[in-house]
C-alpha cells in the first residue's frame, strides 16, 4: 500500500519552537556532554592510567569493535531490506561462535592446531559461517516470510520469539555451562607497531574483520546479487518489477549477513575466551547500536559504528567513569553501551553517514 | 480581512521545489478549488498550511494569527480541517469512534474523569457521541444506522471519503480543506457530493478549499479557482476566466512543438 | 425508497474438484518434524519429562511428548487445503492418512538415525543430553535395529492418528479434543486438583482417579475423565446456540445483568480458591496476579497506544524499590518506614516521574527505535541497581531486606493466601481502569494515534500528552505490582528484573490478546500458573514461550480471545471480501437494504 509521499513523521523545524520536551532534550544534550568532558578531564589529569595502558585500551577497544561491525551488517542489511530489527541476529552470531568453539577445541586435540595455526583457523571459520548462514537462512524461512507485509511490530516480535527460540535450544542442546576457547600458541606475543603494543591475536581478529568488510563492500558494489540487494532495499516493488526475485535476494541478504555473524562468532574466541548460550545477547544489542550509530542501511557505516561503539566501551568506563571516583565502574561497562545506544536514538537516529533508507513509510 | 493568507510560501525538497514562493488568500465563506497539473505542489500545499510539513519561507497568516512552525494539532485547534488524497481513516476503529476522535481538540475529559465517571466526563461523552451522530446524519441514510457500529476498514470506497469529510466535520472547523474528494468515485457519486459541498457552505457555514482533477465539480462548486503549476500560483478567477486562458491550457497540455526550437 | 433484499440464489455451477493434497508437502514436514523431534530429544525434554507419568502405568510423559510431535506433524501434513470458491469441498480421505503417516515416518526415521548415531559416537561432549538414558528411553527397550524400526512405526502411527482428526465429524472432533485436553490437565496438575478434592471434601475421588495423592492418573481414572468431559462438550456442542451468541442477543440490560452475575459468581469462586488451595498454590496464583496486573498496565502502553516498550520491567522495579526504601527498616540511605498503604501516593508518584522521564526523549521516535531504545533504559536500570557505586541507596546485589508485611487497619497480610486478596484487587482495578479508558475521549485519541499518528495529531490529538500520559498510567500499575511483590515476598534483588520479565509480559498480552481484558487473563494462567505448577515444564518455560510466539504471530497473531476489532485488524483482508455478506444480516436473512447503497 502505497501512501502519500511527502508526509514527514519527523518534521525538521526551520525556526524551533520552545516546547518543554526541547527544553528536556536540550537539557539531556548539554548534561551528557557535561558528563562526559568533565569525567574525562579528571581522569586523564588524575593520572590513573599511564599512556600505554590507554592504548592498549584503545587497542582492546578497536579489536572488539571490529567483531561488533561484523555483527552490525548483518542487522543492517537485514534492516536496510525488510525495514525491521531482527532480534535474533545475535543469536545467530553466538550459534556461529559455538560451532567455532566446539572445533577448535576438537582441532586443539590434534597436531594441525600447533603445526598449521593458519589453517586451523580457517576451518574454524568456515565451519562458523557455514552454520550461522544456515541458521539465518532457516530462520528466515520458517519465521519471517510468511509474515512478509505484516503491520511492523509482528516481525519484531516474531524475531524476540525466534531468538529465545534459539538460546534456549541451545541451553538445552549444550548446557548451560560456560566454554572455554583452546590458546593458540603461535598466537601469543605482541607486536610493536608505532608505538601501540598489539597482541597477535587482537592483530588476526582486525585483519580478518577488514577483510570480510572488504569482501562485503565490493560485493554489494560490484555484483548482480549486490546490485539487485541495493535495488530490493530501495523499492522492493519496482525491483520486482524490473525482473529481480525479491524472495531470493531477501534470502541471500539474509544469509551474508548470517555468514558475517559466523565470522565474527569465530574470531570472539580469540578476543573472549568465554561463551555461553546468553552470550549472543548483549553483542547483540551492541551491534546494533553500532549499525545505528553508523546510518541503519549503511555498510560502511557499519563498520564505522562498530569500531567506535568498541572504543567508546573500551575507553569510556575508565575515561569518564573512573573520574568521578565511581567504584567498581567497569561493571557500567554495559552503561556505556546502552548509553551510546539511547543517545544516538535520541539524538541522531540517522546515524554518523546518515541512513541510507528510501523514504521513511509512517 | 480574509480568513487564510499566505505569502512567498516556499518549500524544497532536496534539489526539487515543491512550491516556490506561492501568494494567496481565500476568503471567508469562499469555495475556492485549487487546481493545477500533477506535481504542481498542491497537496504540499495542504501540507504546509496544516502544519504536516514546515515550509522553509514564507508566512502563512489564518484568520489574523500567523501559524508559521505551530504543530497540526495546534492549526486545527484554531479552525483549520483536512481529508486526504489517499483516504486515511483510522481502520480498526468503528466509524462513530473515527467521527468522535474529531471532536479531541474541542473536549477536555481526562484520564480522571474516565476513570472515575464523573458525571461531567459522562456528560461529556454523551456530548461527543451526540454530536458524532448529528455529523454523520448529514450525509443521510449513508453512514447512519447499523453503519455506526462497523469498522471503519470495512466501508466501501465512497463512504470512507464521505467519512473522512465527516471526520473533518466534527472538529468544528472555519476552515475545510478538501484533497481530491471525488477521486475514484463514479458520476452519480460525484453529483452527489458536489451537492454536499454546497451545502457544507451554506448549512453549516465552513469555508472550503478543495483541490481538484474534475472540472465539472470545479465548475459547479467554486466561486473562484486558482491554478498552480511548479508551486507558483499561475493565474486565479473565476471558472469560466480561467478555463479559457492560454497559460493553463498550456500547462496542462503543453505547447504545440516549433521546428527548431 | 427502500427494496427488501432476498438471500442469495445459489446458482447451479459445476465445481471443480479441489486438487489432492501434496505427497511432497507431507515429506517436508516430516522431515521438519523429524527435525523437531530430534531437538526435543537432545535439549532433553524428553529425559526431563520422562519420569512424570501421564497414565500410569503405560504412558510417560517423555514419550508421550515426542510421539505427539509426530502427531503434530501428521496432522499438519494431512490438512485439507481450504476450499477456494468455485472449487468443491475436499475429500478427506485415505490420501490424507497417507500423507499424516508418511510424514511421521520420515520423522520417526530421523529419530531413529539420531539414535543410531548416539550408539556409535558418544557424542556427550557436545551435546550432552545424548546419553546412555536417553538411548534407554527413545529405544524403548529394544536393540538398536528393533529400536528403528519399532520408533519408525510408532511416528507413522502417530502421523496417521493426527490424520485422522480430520475425518472425524466436526462436532465428535472438538468433543474429542476438549476431552483429551481435560485429560492432560487432570493427568498433569495431579497436586493441583487432589489439593482442590481435599480441599471440597471429596477424598474419594483421588482414589478413584489417581494412584495416590499427587500421584498419577490411573487408566481407569483416564477413561473417566475422557468419557465425562467428552460426553459434556458433545451435549454443549449440539445446542444451537452457543453460550456466547445467546449473550450478545440478549437486550442490553439483561444482557448487563447477566454480565454482573457471572462476574458476582466468579468473584466468590475466586474468594476461595486460597482458601482451598493452600500456600503453594496461592504463592502462584499471586505471581501469575503480579505479571497479571503488569500486563494491564503494559496493555494500555502497546495495546491501546501502541508504544512497544520492551523496558517495560524498569517500572516494576521502580514500583519495587519505592516500597521497599519507603517502608524497610533495612533501607541504607533514607528509612522513613512508612506503612505501604502510605507509602503507595508516593510509589506512584516515583513511578510517574519515571513514565514521564523514559517517555520524553522517546516521543517522536518511530516504533522499533522505541522499542530498542526502551530496551536499553531497562537494562541500564537493572544494572545501576546492581552497581556497587549506588549501593548506599539501593543496596546493590543484596538489595534490599525486611521489607514488612502490608498492614491495612486491623488487617496484616503475611502468607501468600492472605496476598491474594490485595493483589487480585488490584488486579480489579486495573481492568475497570483499562476498560473504563477503552471508551473514553483518551483511548480513542490513544487508538487514532495508534493507527495513524500522523493523521491522529492532524485530527487535533496532542501527541506528546498521548504518549506521556501512556507511558504513566502504565508505569504507575507496574509499580502497584512493584510495591506488592516487595512486600509479599519481603526483600527486592536487582536480579528480580531482567529483561525477561518485560518479555514474559509481552508474551503475556500476545498469546492472550492484546486489548482485551480476558485474553490477558488467560495468557497469565497460561503462562505463568501452568510452568510453575507443572515443574518439568519449567526448565523450558523460556524455550515454549519462544515458539508460542512464532507459532501465535505466524497463525493468530490478535491472541487466543482477542478483542473483537484486532481479530478484525489483523485479518482484514479475509474479512473485507466478506463484507458484503453484512448486507443479508446473519444467517442469510433478509434485511431492509437502504436506497442507492453504495
Amino acid at each position: 500500500m502505497t501512501q502519500a509521499a511527502t508526509v514527514d513523521a519527523r518534521p525538521t523545524r526551520r525556526a524551533s519552537r520552545i516546547t518543554p520536551v526541547s527544553i528536556f532534550l536540550w537539557g539531556l544534550r548539554i548534561a551528557a556532554l557535561a558528563v562526559i568532558l568533565y569525567g574525562s578531564y579528571l581522569s586523564i589529569s588524575s593520572g590513573r592510567l599511564t599512556a600505554s595502558q590507554w592504548r592498549d585500551l584503545l587497542v582492546f577497544g578497536v579489536s572488539t569493535g571490529s567483531v561488533y561491525s561484523l555483527i552490525a551488517l548483518g542487522y543492517t542489511m537485514v534492516y536496510g531490506v525488510l525495514r525491521f530489527i531482527n532480534f535474533a541476529h545475535g543469536e545467530v552470531f553466538m550459534i556461529g561462535a559455538m560451532m567455532a568453539f566446539y572445533v577448535a577445541n576438537a582441532l586443539a586435540t590434534t597436531s594441525l592446531w600447533v603445526d598449521n595455526p593458519i589453517v586451523s583457523l580457517l576451518i574454524v571459520l568456515v565451519t562458523a559461517m557455514v552454520t550461522s548462514t544456515a541458521v539465518a537462512v532457516t530462520i528466515e524461512r520458517i519465521a519471517y516470510r510468511p509474515l512478509r507485509g505484516a503491520p511492523r511490530l509482528i516481525p519484531l516480535i516474531t524475531s524476540i520469539g525466534a531468538s529465545f527460540t534459539i538460546q534456549y535450544l541451545v541451553r538445552g542442546l549444550v548446557g548451560p555451562s560456560t566454554k572455554a576457547f583452546p590458546r593458540m600458541e603461535p598466537l601469543r606475543g605482541t607486536f610493536e607497531f608505532g608505538g601501540f603494543v598489539i597482541l597477535r591475536s587482537q592483530v588476526v581478529v582486525i585483519v580478518a574483520a577488514l577483510v570480510m568488510m572488504l569482501l562485503l563492500y565490493l560485493f554489494v558494489e560490484k555484483t548482480r546479487t549486490g546490485k539487485s540487494m541495493r535495488a530490493v532495499s530501495e523499492d522492493a516493488e519496482t525491483a520486482a518489477l524490473m525482473g529481480i526475485d525479491v524472495d531470493r535476494t531477501i534470502v541471500k541478504v539474509f544469509a551474508v549477513g548470517g555468514a558475517m555473524a559466523g565470522v565474527a562468532g569465530a574470531l570472539w574466541g580469540l578476543v573472549f575466551p568465554s561463551l555461553n548460550f546468553f552470550s549472543g545477547f548483549l553483542p547483540g544489542i551492541k551491534a546494533f547500536t553500532s549499525a545505528v550509530l553508523g546510518g541503519i542501511g549503511n555498510i560502511v557505516g557499519a563498520m564505522l559504528g562498530g569500531v567506535s561503539l568498541g572504543i567508546f566501551e573500551s575507553v569510556g568506563p575508565s575515561l569518564v567513569l573512573a573520574g568521578y571516583e565511581i567504584p567498581a565502574f567497569s561493571q557500567l561497562k554495559d552503561v556505556v553501551a546502552y548509553s551510546a545506544l539511547v543517545l544516538v536514538l535520541i539524538f541522531r537516529p540517522t546515524g554518523i553517514l546518515g541512513e541510507r533508507l528510501a523514504q521513511e513509510r509512517g | 480581512m480574509p480568513l487564510l493568507e499566505i505569502e512567498g510560501l516556499s518549500k524544497a525538497f532536496g534539489g526539487l521545489r515543491a512550491i516556490n514562493g506561492l501568494d494567496l488568500h481565500v476568503d471567508e465563506g469562499e469555495i475556492v478549488s485549487v487546481i493545477g497539473p500533477n506535481g504542481a505542489g498542491k497537496t504540499t500545499f495542504f501540507n504546509l498550511i496544516t502544519g504536516m510539513e514546515s515550509s522553509d519561507q514564507g508566512s502563512i497568516v489564518f484568520d489574523g494569527q500567523s501559524i508559521d512552525g505551530l504543530r497540526p494539532n495546534q492549526i486545527l485547534q484554531l479552525g483549520m480541517a483536512r481529508t486526504f488524497q489517499n483516504v486515511r481513516l483510522f481502520p480498526a476503529m468503528t466509524v462513530l469512534e473515527n467521527v468522535m476522535v474529531g471532536q479531541h481538540s474541542r473536549t477536555k475529559a481526562g484520564l480522571f474523569g474516565a476513570i472515575f465517571k464523573t458525571p461531567s466526563q459522562r456528560r461529556e461523552e454523551a456530548a461527543i457521541e451526540e454530536k458524532a451522530k448529528d455529523v454523520l446524519s448529514f450525509f443521510g441514510t449513508r453512514l447512519a444506522g447499523y453503519r455506526h457500529d462497523q469498522l471503519s476498514m470495512m466501508l466501501s470506497y465512497a463512504n470512507r471519503r464521505r467519512l473522512e469529510i465527516a471526520r473533518a466535520m466534527a472538529t468544528d472547523p472555519r476552515l475545510l480543506l478538501l484533497d481530491e474528494p471525488t477521486a475514484g468515485m463514479n458520476p452519480r457519486e460525484t453529483v452527489e457530493l458536489t451537492e454536499l459541498i454546497g451545502r457544507l457552505r451554506t448549512e453549516k457555514g465552513y469555508t472550503i478549499v478543495l483541490i481538484e482533477h474534475d472540472m465539472q465539480v470545479v465548475r459547479n462548486v467554486s466561486d473562484r479557482v486558482i491554478v498552480l503549476d511548479h508551486g507558483v500560483k499561475l493565474i486565479e478567477g473565476s471558472y469560466d476566466e480561467i478555463s479559457t486562458d492560454e497559460k493553463v491550457i498550456e500547462a496542462y497540455l503543453g505547447r504545440p512543438a516549433e521546428l527548431g526550437a | 425508497m427502500s427494496q427488501v433484499v432476498d438471500a442469495p440464489v445459489p446458482v447451479d455451477v459445476e465445481l471443480r474438484p479441489t486438487p489432492p493434497i501434496e505427497m511432497r508437502r507431507a515429506v517436508r514436514l516430516g522431515l521438519s518434524g523429524g527435525a523437531a523431534m530430534v531437538l526435543v530429544a537432545a535439549t532433553g525434554i524428553v529425559a526431563t519429562f520422562q519420569p512424570r507419568m501421564v497414565i500410569d502405568p503405560i504412558v510417560p510423559l517423555g514419550t508421550m511428548f515426542l510421539y505427539l510431535v509426530a502427531f503434530a506433524f501428521g496432522w499438519m501434513a494431512s490438512q485439507p487445503p481450504r476450499t477456494l470458491e468455485g472449487f468443491a469441498p475436499a475429500v478427506v480421505g485415505k490420501r490424507n492418512v497417507m500423507a499424516g503417516a508418511l510424514a511421521g515416518l520420515l520423522a520417526g526415521l530421523c529419530v531413529g538415525t539420531l539414535l543410531i548415531l548416539m550408539t556409535v559416537f558418544d557424542l556427550r561432549g557436545v551435546f550432552i543430553e545424548l546419553s546412555p538414558s536417553l538411548v534407554e528411553i527413545l529405544s524403548l527397550g529394544f536393540p538398536v535395529g528393533a529400536a528403528v524400526v519399532v520408533i519408525a512405526v510408532i511416528s507413522a502411527a502417530a502421523g496417521a492418528l493426527g490424520a485422522g482428526v480430520h475425518l472425524l465429524p466436526i462436532r465428535f472432533r472438538r468433543s474429542l479434543m476438549s476431552a483429551l485436553i481435560w485429560v492432560a490437565f487432570f493427568s498433569l496438575l495431579t497436586d493441583l486438583f487432589g489439593q482442590l478434592f481435599v480441599g471440597l471434601n471429596v477424598d474419594f475421588v483421588i482414589d478413584l482417579i489417581y494412584t495416590s495423592r499427587g500421584g498419577a492418573l490411573t487408566v481407569v481414572g483416564a477413561v473417566v475423565v475422557l468419557v465425562l468431559f467428552f460426553a459434556l462438550y458433545w451435549y454443549l456442542g449440539g445446542r444451537e446456540n452457543t453460550l456466547r451468541e445467546r449473550v450478545q442477543s440478549m437486550p442490553k440490560d439483561r444482557r448487563v445483568r447477566w454480565q454482573i452475575g457471572a462476574a458476582a459468581v466468579i468473584l466468590v469462586v475466586l474468594y476461595f480458591i486460597p482458601r482451598l488451595m493452600g500456600p503453594f498454590v496461592s504463592q502462584i496464583l499471586v505471581t501469575a496476579g503480579i505479571y497479571l496486573l503488569m500486563a494491564l498496565g503494559l496493555n494500555i502502553v502497546v495495546g491501546y497506544a501502541g508504544l512497544l516498550d520492551l523496558g517495560y520491567v524498569a517500572f516494576f522495579a521502580v514500583g519495587a524499590y519505592a516500597g521497599a526504601i519507603l517502608t524497610s527498616p533495612q533501607s541504607p540511605a533514607l528509612s522513613p518506614e512508612l506503612t505501604l498503604v502510605v507509602a503507595i501516593p508516593f510509589v506512584m508518584l516515583a513511578a510517574a516521574i519515571a513514565g514521564i522521564v523514559v517517555a520524553t526523549p522517546v516521543i517522536r521516535m518511530r516504533g522499533d527505535y522505541l522499542a530498542i531504545v526502551t530496551l536499553g533504559f531497562g537494562e541500564i536500570a537493572r544494572i545501576l541497581l546492581n552497581s556497587e557505586w549506588l549501593a548506599p541507596y539501593f543496596g546493590g546485589a543484596q538489595g534490599i531486606t525486611n521489607i514488612p508485611d502490608l498492614q491495612v487497619g486491623p488487617l496484616t497480610f503475611s502468607t501468600p493466601e492472605d496476598y491474594f486478596y490485595p493483589v487480585f484487587l488490584f488486579v480489579l482495578l486495573a481492568a475497570y481502569i483499562t476498560l473504563a479508558v477503552q471508551n473514553s475521549r483518551w483511548g480513542r485519541a490513544w487508538m487514532a494515534m495508534r493507527e495513524d499518528e500522523s493523521v491522529a495529531e492532524a485530527m487535533g490529538v496532542n501527541i506528546v500528552t498521548a504518549k506521556l500520559s501512556a507511558f504513566v498510567v502504565g508505569a504507575v500499575l507496574a509499580s502497584f505490582g512493584g510495591a506488592l511483590f516487595g512486600s509479599q515476598i519481603g526483600s527486592v534483588f536487582p536480579h528480580s528484573f531482567d529483561i525477561v520479565v518485560s518479555i514474559t509480559i509481552l508474551v503475556i498480552i500476545i498469546v492472550g490478546g492484546m486489548g482485551s481484558v480476558p485474553g490477558v487473563t488467560l495468557g497469565a494462567l497460561v503462562l505463568i500458573v501452568l510452568p510453575n505448577l507443572l515443574r518439568e515444564f519449567s526448565e523450558f518455560q523460556f524455550l515454549f514461550y519462544g515458539v508460542l510466539l512464532i507459532a501465535m504471530m505466524l497463525k493468530r497473531p490478535e491472541g487466543f480471545i482477542p478483542s473483537k476489532r484486532r481479530a478484525q485488524e489483523l485479518h482484514s483482508e479475509e474479512l473485507a471480501q466478506d463484507a458484503w455478506l453484512e448486507i443479508y444480516g446473519e444467517k442469510g436473512q433478509a434485511e431492509v437494504v437502504p436506497e442507492g447503497r453504495a
